[in-house]
């Protein structure tokens, strides 16, 4: 599972598709797509675009949601939280050793 | 050469020339009666009432269904209509119950929605600069 959010944040066209998501969760492909394009000029085509959200999937970043005739895309930052857990943050909240 | 009439495939007629013209806001052009049950059903824009007219057209091939309910799936609009203010339209149209699969984005100097037609298509509206 680790190996799967790690290959999945690897490649910036994904890490884009996540800063999308980020924007507005429940995303048709043809909206990815079209943000893709013309937000960031990635020409990709759809079947590009499905592959990635895939593998985004895989690593449980991206999930997809049928709602009648549709099928959408939301993000779930979940998984992140392996990161901090493997290699915590360095707590700020706690007040500095200098602080008279 | 010029485009002077493009379609759409329809569920149902009755239904499309009600949500084309009283949920839209288009208006019925010809509505000839084509054999038992399908009609020869057009509408336009009352901004250009001469202009590209849109044919509401009987889903008659099975094909047809197929290849629109792939479409739909993926989000993907098979017609786009030209709107002045794509959020306003938005706000009025979603006041009146409409679905939409696309909020409002601005996409550089375009913005679009994506809206359920009812009768089986995705619809995209689009502002675009002058």
């Amino acid at each position: 599972m680790a190996d799967d959010l790690f290959k999945a944040l690897a490649d910036p066209t994904r890490r884009i598709i996540l800063d999308e998501l980020a924007e507005r969760s429940g995303q048709t492909l043809f909206e990815i797509c079209g943000r893709l394009a013309m937000r960031h000029g990635l020409g990709i085509s759809r079947q590009g675009v499905s592959q990635h959200l895939a593998v985004l999937e895989a690593a449980g970043l991206v999930t997809t949601r049928r709602e009648g005739r549709y099928k959408f895309h939301d993000l779930d930052t979940a998984p992140l939280r392996q990161i901090t857990e493997r290699w915590p943050l360095p707590d700020t909240s706690a007040p500095e050793e200098n602080t008279p | 050469m010029k485009i002077r009439l493009t379609s759409v495939f329809v569920d149902d007629q009755a239904a499309a020339q009600h949500f084309y013209t009283e949920i839209l806001g288009f208006r019925t052009k010809h509505d000839v009666p084509i054999g038992e049950k399908d009609r020869w059903l057009t509408v336009v824009s009352p901004e250009e009432p001469d202009g590209t007219e849109l044919l509401l057209e009987p889903l008659g091939h099975p094909a047809a269904r197929t290849y629109r309910d792939a479409l739909v799936q993926d989000g993907i609009p098979l017609a786009q209509f030209a709107v002045d203010d794509v959020r306003a339209e938005y706000e009025r149209l979603r006041a009146l119950g409409v679905r939409f699969t696309q909020e409002p984005l601005e996409m550089g100097p375009v913005t679009t929605a994506v809206l359920d037609d009812t009768c089986g298509n995705l619809i995209q509206i689009a502002t675009q600069p002058e």
